[in-house]
């Protein structure tokens, strides 16, 4: 009888924690969806998120309880209840010459997605974002890993060139750039030193992480048998960082996206992208049009982040397992 | 302190002795003395093993003889071309699969792809662990991950072989048969081997020689000789001589460590 009584509330309370932490997500994305600010903001809330959760790459999982088949309808339900949601401001809330701040569902897909132009010029600008994420991301990675490899061979070059790495991180991105668009013009060029910028400090960290993550049997085995320090990079510290440095790519790539849309609301020359029509759709109240470009956008960091988790996987899934630690 | 001296005798190939400390001590940069006076000959052929309480020095002895930590005093002779190393831990590269892993080494000695081959395949014939090549270390149980690395120190065919309480983390069951299989091993190959363990019978029944290590600061208390030949069977570990000679090693250890 004890048992039971003690039983019941437990379980009764992870219950509430669950609901708690999906409304806590539902929440994250509502603001998304809902802010009349500038969509920007949103995105940035996000990825924060995504970086906090990624910058300890290691962190073991704790695996929910509940069948399959929940995992899939919680959250299939949880978005049908955001689009009630959305719904019910469109329709309840806001008076109808007031609807252009949040258009109904239907109208951001019949006036938008449905309507050709619109997404010619929305296709255009995602082609033009992805071209800048991606500059902004191999340079970044090509900088980040000679960087965390030079901190990793020794200890006074990781003691004086860590400090600048979190220096980076700590500078307010916008704080930078003015100065970027006064030195560099107001184009391509500009927005890919954002994306750099923004996306260094994660594959730097991790990287230099990982490099160092290698068990110390595994560096004697190597001293006994006289490998040089090259060898025992390419063969020993690289693949043991790989989970890590693609924990890396992933947080990077999604803070690249973000560094483009950041870059193209402050950079008007050059080729447009997303930031620049989320912000010209804003300024011509084109609620529907504003609202794909968002959902859009969104898309693309969600992508991003998966293609990366996905090549991680390919890369380091077979030997790198999160529940249980390899030989 | 005199410097330690660590030399190769230009003799190396028509005397058959292996390791050979001489008053060899170590002192930590703490200033714990962890070695002391340690004298000790290792001949091809001989399987000597150390046995002595948790931290009183018997791994030191190893990261000495391998050159891992360098003796702070005393002379220390090697004379092997190559030294096979097996820690407790497997230290496999979890990326890598067992065939991989048993080429490493030969791979850092810049072997020949054909005789890295040839002596990989035979090493891990030699283990037990044929058809098992293409598996990862993960999908290996602990006796099979501690004979993948064997195999990964057979394939240099060592003159020497340091092995630091390989078989202390696995149940006895397996621990017993892979002292069976170490043993054919040592008998196909006649390598000189220095064993470290706190298992008296392990150290008995592996052994040409077993040597108590008593701690604070380390130094060889007692040497057996051990007489049971060459050809050992499980049913060694029952005999009455068995016993006796496991109760005198007992007797020394407890002797020492009070």
């Amino acid at each position: 009888m004890t048992s039971t009584r003690t039983d019941r509330p437990t379980t009764g309370k992870d219950t509430v924690e669950d609901t708690v932490e999906d409304t806590v997500e539902g929440d994250a994305v509502t603001d998304v969806v809902a802010g009349t600010e500038p969509a920007t903001v949103g995105v940035v809330a996000a990825e924060g998120e995504l970086v906090a959760t990624g910058t300890a790459p290691l962190v073991r999982r704790k695996r929910r309880r509940g069948g399959k088949l929940l995992d899939v309808l919680a959250p299939l339900a949880v978005l049908g209840a955001l689009i009630g949601l959305w719904y019910a401001i469109t329709y309840l809330v806001l008076e109808p010459g007031k609807r252009f701040l949040m258009p109904a569902p239907q109208d951001v897909i019949t006036e938008a997605f449905l309507d050709g132009p619109t997404m010619e010029k929305i296709g255009e600008a995602l082609g033009n974002t992805v071209s800048v994420t991606f500059a902004g991301l191999t340079i970044a990675i090509v900088i980040g890993m000679a960087w965390a490899v030079v901190m990793s061979q020794a200890r006074v070059a990781e003691r004086s060139l860590f400090p600048y790495a979190v220096a980076l991180q700590c500078i307010p991105i916008l704080a930078l750039v003015p100065l970027i668009g006064f030195w560099f013009g107001y184009d391509f060029t500009a927005r890919v030193i954002v994306c750099v910028l923004i996306a260094l400090f994660p594959i730097v960290s991790n990287t230099l992480f990982g490099l160092q993550s290698v068990d110390r049997g595994q560096h004697e085995l190597f001293d006994l048998h006289g490998a040089s320090r090259l060898t025992r990079l390419v063969k020993l510290q690289f693949p043991a960082a790989m989970p890590a440095i693609f924990a890396g790519f992933r947080i990077s790539a999604g803070l690249s996206v973000v560094g483009a849309i950041v870059g193209d609301v402050f950079f008007r020359q050059g080729e447009a992208g997303l930031g620049s029509l989320l912000d010209n759709f804003r300024s011509r109240l084109q609620g529907p049009e504003l609202f794909a470009t968002i959902i859009v956008t969104a898309l693309l960091g969600f992508a991003t982040f998966l293609v990366f988790g996905w090549l991680g996987k390919l890369a380091v899934g077979r030997w790198y397992d999160t529940s249980r630690d390899a030989a | 302190m005199s410097a330690p001296a660590r030399s190769r005798p230009p003799t190396a190939r028509t005397d058959t002795r292996v390791l050979r400390f001489r008053d060899v001590a170590k002192t930590f940069p703490d200033g714990t003395v962890a070695l002391e006076g340690v004298d000790l000959d290792i001949r091809r052929g001989e399987f000597v093993t150390v046995v002595g309480p948790s931290g009183c020095g018997k791994s030191t002895l190893l990261r000495i003889a391998s050159d891992l930590s360098p003796a702070t005093s005393g002379a220390v002779e090697v004379d092997a071309e190559r030294i096979g190393y097996v820690f407790q831990d497997a230290t496999l590269l979890p990326w890598r699969s067992v065939l991989k892993n048993v080429q490493l080494l030969g791979e850092l000695h810049g072997m020949g792809k054909q005789s890295l081959n040839q002596a990989s395949r035979d090493a891990i014939d030699l283990v037990g662990l044929t058809g098992h090549e293409k598996k990862l270390p993960r999908e290996l149980s602990g006796g099979m991950r501690m004979r993948a690395s064997l195999a990964r120190s057979l394939t240099l065919d060592p003159d020497l072989f340091l092995f630091d309480e390989p078989f202390g983390a696995l149940d006895e069951i397996t621990r017993e048969r892979l002292n069976d299989e170490l043993l054919s091993m040592f008998r196909a190959k006649r390598f000189g081997a220095l064993f470290i363990t706190h298992s008296v019978s392990e150290a008995v029944y592996m052994s040409t020689r077993v040597l108590v290590m008593s701690g604070r600061p380390g130094h060889i208390v007692a040497s057996f000789d051990v007489p049971f030949g060459t050809d050992r069977t499980p049913e060694l570990r029952f005999t009455p001589e068995f016993a006796a000679l496991a109760g005198e090693v007992s007797h020394a250890l407890r002797e020492g460590h009070s």
